[in-house]
């Protein structure tokens, strides 16, 4: 953006003919194009944020509009950070992002590297394994809680199917060891196939002569999968990651449905836990503080992260 | 002169009321949970519908998403409802934070005396502080949670003399919630007719209310109280007595040796349709479920009984019901009080019972013919003679989600045991009060 | 070409293939269970074991529209004959059509809100993203950045002022309240893309018609907008995905007037239980709608998620 438009077409554009171009500044358009949507970010996104981190030092209740506010310092903050189950409620999203990301980065390049084989109809088939992460993860969810139950529910029949286990002997979202996996599945389920177009797209991107060079050099297959296929598609892959994890970090509509958070708390994931928080209990200078924590520790991560694609990228 | 004055008062509020149908037709909306009684309030309504010629809306929510859904809807201020069946625990925040309309001068307007309902109904549905004349609700549905079971079963001789020779003891409806754990341990995993059968339908879900309201169940019998002195919010000693402790751990083994498998996260619904599918014995639920549980063509009729949540150290029934509230932020407050008024009325409260509404009105409850009128009937009356309800407090909604989650987290997760819970839950509660400012 | 060596051979393509297309199949299970299930009876669905082959029924359809009550068997006996197949099919489980039911009303909801967010974040986001690509704007880049970043926030987070300011200006339960902070959510996303396809217009083209007495205006709408054309329409609709499937913001903002179908369908439930086909129903209609919007702009849809993401 070193020269701009104006400035080439001033230097362009014979005196007599930039007379000609009438209307307002190109500054007064600049401001009216940009305007409404600055507006409507200012009013929409930044205001709330700032007055979020107001209502933080308060011990404001929604629901209390009688009450007096106060200013109480950091004490909604120290009351966060010291409480057990919110620190829970931190392993639970853990546990979820890892194992989310695990088997989305592995199912995910794995079906692009074959997609990437060019087999006939391939377009066709990339397109329905997308489907699921077109659609709406609360209304897709509910439909989950039914396969999942009990006797009724498709899966623990397939599962049976498959095992001879009794179906009624194992209850994917009632179970405390079962239910952090029933969300990890259906999150897999619907989020792979964004990680697999990502990966299909670094590998689209490796020009065919890599492979030619190396194949006169007689390197094997394998190692070509790991000396070019591997770290050419790392920063896409990484790309990915950091996506996925920043909304499975704020996920909620797919495991309120699912689980709702238990069984007890057991898949009581931050944003759960926030929403209990906020608009069931209505402590709103309390939640503003766990919202601002949340915001601070996802930005804190995605900042780190990005330092260390950057450095991927540069190699 | 008192005559005169009265008199004329009556006259002025019947120009009132012609002017008020005459002048404007109203389209009035009245929220409530969607269950049974909702349905049969619809149909009733239409009464009124031709009567004021106002036009009634009616939006229903899950008892899942009830509380939530509503709350939310009063805490922002919304006008979708003009009239509320709030549940009763709403009352001290409906009150203290101005979502409900204060209905004293109405009553007094329109003569209509809190002494012509029952008095366990007006303290729990429509006052705030509690017992106190102040009025922001018409007890609308009277309720408590009860029981149900499988007549049909508990009367075949092979059944009958198989339980006989388990126990030693006669199967009938139990006398006390030990018995009932006895019968549902029996009948669990049972074969009946070529079908494996279950114990007892319980509340377990996490979500909203569900498992509070089904283990006070067992810890009202047992003797729990909130508080050491009423109003003094001292709980130390009172919510984690042995005797709760006990009720809790009793709970717990009702839950994990005699319900159906997957029962994790059931309510009202998961126990009607474990009843229905012939999965269960027996089931707790609302008495507002029992007309529809008894005109059921496959499992009602001569195949289901009642019966009142059973005493164990003490009587004690979990409450249930609603009063209805008219909402401030409503536009049409004037047609939503009109609604009440022909609702208060003892001819419409008596419709009402018929039609499978629980009317709290002395005329309908007293009246002779009531006991007769529903096998669930007379054993209604027994229960709301000892119900408890859980706090009415302005902070009910963190006081509920701290028991939700304490005892889901015991009961359901098996995660310590039932002293920490209810020990963790003095905690949650007591830092819920300082907060308050009541401690 | 068919001699290049980094060509797959027949064998790994045949391989590839068949696992692909058996992932696919797998994926496809549960969407085509919730369309199966739409077509069940209420005891259909919940039968052991889960039935594949059954008597196909309009029975979900019809509870998902219609509102019921229980009636007894003497009143059923001296009703009219049903007037019609939904009739008939409710009478059959001594019920009667009590009135229509709230789907139809929230669906609408979801199809004004949807798109009314969409053509403001596409009008905005348009105008901005133009902006950005061909002026100079002091922080620009920090700007986008800072804007991109706000969605880092997890949506509850937000809900909270927002909540408290809706209550303030009325706009609780509202569609333009919807509308605004749809696209409010949409426009970082919009903007960002948007700028991507404007980049890739040369300036030439808008060069040449300065020069030929276009003001500025003129050119952007006659001569940027119909390149952008492609850029736009596969922008709007990420927005309009997005819109669709919204469920936090819409289960804690709105509660009836301006509720969307995605919170609304989880809570269908039947007379006396949980009534599956009809919430089935329910999911069918309303992800039938983007699955086919899916498959037939497949090409611009594909495209734009790896260039959404690729580029940031």
């Amino acid at each position: 953006m070193s020269e701009t438009t104006v400035d080439r077409v001033a230097r362009k554009t014979p005196a007599r003919v930039a007379r000609k171009v009438k209307g307002l500044s190109d500054r007064a358009i600049a401001w009216l194009f940009v305007g409404p949507t600055i507006f409507l970010l200012l009013t929409i996104n930044i205001f709330p944020l700032i007055w979020t981190i107001n209502l933080s030092f308060t011990n404001f209740k929604a629901n209390r509009p009688n009450r007096a506010v106060e200013y109480i310092g950091l004490r909604n903050y120290e009351r966060i950070l010291g409480d057990s189950d919110i620190w829970l409620s931190m392993q639970a999203t853990a546990h979820f992002l890892f194992w989310t990301l695990f088997f989305q980065v592995l199912i995910g390049f794995t079906l692009a590297w074959l997609i990437n084989k060019k087999f006939k109809g391939n377009d066709l088939w990339t397109t329905i394994i997308v489907l699921p992460m077109m659609l709406s993860p609360a209304v897709v969810g509910n439909f989950w809680t039914f396969l999942y139950q009990p006797q009724i529910g498709l899966f623990n029949y397939v599962i049976t199917f498959f095992t001879g286990a009794d179906p009624s002997s194992f209850q994917m979202l009632g179970s405390v060891d079962l239910a952090p996996w029933s969300i990890v599945i259906v999150d897999t389920w619907m989020w792979t196939p964004f990680v697999m177009l990502i990966c299909l797209a670094g590998l689209r991107s490796i020009p065919d002569y890599i492979y030619e060079a190396a194949e006169i050099d007689r390197a094997s297959k394998l190692r070509q999968f790991f000396t070019i296929t591997i770290p050419m598609v790392l920063p896409f892959l990484m790309l990915a990651v950091l996506f996925r994890g920043i909304e499975n970090f704020k996920m909620f509509d797919l495991v309120v449905q699912l689980t709702g958070g238990g069984p007890g708390s057991t898949t009581e994931m931050a944003s759960i836990n926030l929403k209990r928080e906020a608009f069931e209990k209505w402590r709103t200078g309390y939640s503003s503080a766990f919202a601002i924590i949340l915001f601070v520790t996802v930005f804190g991560l995605a900042s780190i992260y990005v330092k260390a694609l950057n450095k991927v990228k540069e190699r | 002169m008192k005559q005169l004055k009265l008199a004329s008062a009556s006259v002025l509020t019947l120009a009132a009321s012609t002017l008020s149908t005459t002048a404007l037709a109203d389209d009035l909306t009245l929220c409530w949970a969607a269950w049974d009684p909702a349905n049969a309030l619809v149909e009733l309504s239409k009464d009124f519908e031709s009567e004021s010629g106002h036009t009634m809306n009616f939006e229903f929510v899950p008892w899942p998403n009830f509380a939530d859904r509503m709350l939310n809807e009063l805490n922002s201020g919304g006008k979708l409802c003009d009239l509320l069946i709030g549940d009763s625990q709403w009352i001290g925040g409906g009150a203290e934070n101005g979502h409900y309309v204060k209905l004293n001068d109405f009553f007094d307007k329109e003569s209509i005396s809190m002494d012509d309902f029952a008095p366990a109904t007006v303290y729990a549905y429509s006052t705030w502080p509690k017992g106190t004349p102040n009025y922001y609700a018409l007890p609308a549905m009277g309720d408590a949670n009860g029981w149900f079971y499988r007549k049909d079963w508990f009367a075949r001789d092979d059944i009958k003399a198989a339980y006989k020779e388990a126990t030693g003891d006669e199967l009938g409806e139990p006398k006390s919630q030990k018995e009932l754990l006895q019968i549902a341990q029996f009948f669990q995993g049972r074969e009946i007719d070529g079908k494996t059968v279950y114990g007892a339908a319980i509340f377990t879900e996490r979500g909203s209310e569900g498992i509070t309201m089904g283990v006070t169940g067992a810890l009202y019998p047992w003797g729990f109280k909130y508080e050491n002195t009423p109003g003094s919010y001292d709980m130390e000693g009172a919510v984690n007595s042995p005797e709760a402790v006990e009720a809790l751990e009793f709970y717990k083994e009702l839950y994990s040796t005699a319900t159906p498998p997957g029962y994790t996260n059931s309510y009202m619904g998961e126990s009607l349709d474990a009843f229905k599918s012939g999965q269960v014995a027996m089931a707790m639920n609302w008495f507002a479920f029992f007309p529809g549980l008894y005109a059921d063509p496959d499992t009602g009729g001569d195949k289901i009984d009642f019966f009142v949540n059973p005493p164990q150290n003490q009587a004690g029934s979990t409450l249930g019901g609603q009063g209805i509230s008219v909402v401030s932020y409503s536009e049409k407050q004037e047609a939503s009080l009109e609604y009440i008024k022909w609702f208060s009325d003892p001819a419409v409260q008596a419709q009402w019972w018929s039609m499978g509404g629980y009317s709290a009105h002395n005329s309908v409850l007293n009246s002779d013919t009531f006991e007769a009128s529903a096998p669930f009937a007379g054993d209604f009356l027994l229960a709301m003679e000892d119900v408890q309800d859980f706090w009415q407090e302005p902070a009910y909604a963190e006081l509920l989600l701290a028991m939700q989650k304490r005892i889901h987290d015991y009961v359901v997760a098996d995660q310590g045991t039932a002293k920490e819970a209810l020990d963790k839950l003095v905690e949650d509660w007591t830092e819920v009060f300082e907060d308050e400012g009541k401690l | 070409m068919s001699y290049s060596v980094t060509d797959p051979s027949k064998r790994q393509k045949f391989i590839a293939g068949t696992l692909v297309i058996l992932y696919a199949l797998i994926t496809m299970v549960p969407l085509v269970w919730i369309m199966m299930t739409s077509f069940k009876t209420p005891p259909d669905s919940i039968s052991y074991p889960p039935k594949v082959f059954y008597q196909p029924s309009l029975e979900g359809y019809v509870n998902l529209f219609t509102t019921r009550t229980r009636v007894s068997a003497e009143k059923l006996a001296s009703l009219p004959p049903p007037e019609n197949f939904a009739e008939e099919i409710v009478r059959s489980r001594n019920m009667v059509i009590a009135g229509p039911s709230k789907f139809g009303g929230r669906f609408l909801n979801s199809v004004i809100i949807g798109f009314g967010s969409t053509f403001l974040s596409i009008f905005l986001g348009t105008l901005a993203a133009y902006a950005f690509s061909r002026f100079k704007i002091p922080l620009a880049d920090d700007l986008l950045f800072f804007i991109l970043s706000t969605r880092m926030m997890p949506p509850i987070a937000v809900a909270i002022p927002i909540f408290l300011m809706y209550r303030q200006l009325g706009l609780s339960d509202t569609h333009v309240g919807m509308i605004l902070l749809y696209t409010a959510v949409n426009i970082s996303l919009a903007v960002w893309l948007l700028k991507g396809f404007i980049d890739e217009i040369p300036r030439e083209y808008e060069e040449a018609a300065l020069i030929d007495g276009y003001t500025r205006f003129q050119a952007f709408y006659k001569v940027v907008l119909p390149q952008a054309a492609t850029g736009i329409a596969s922008t709007a609709i990420f927005c309009l995905i997005f819109a669709w499937n919204e469920y936090a913001f819409a289960v804690l903002l709105t509660s009836g007037t301006a509720q969307t179908a995605p919170p609304f369908i989880p809570t269908i439930i039947g007379v006396g239980g949980l009534d599956w086909p009809a919430i089935a129903a329910g999911a069918t209609l309303f992800l039938l709608p983007v699955m086919i919007f899916t498959v037939l702009l497949r090409k611009h849809l594909l495209r734009g998620i790896t260039f959404g993401a690729v580029r940031k």
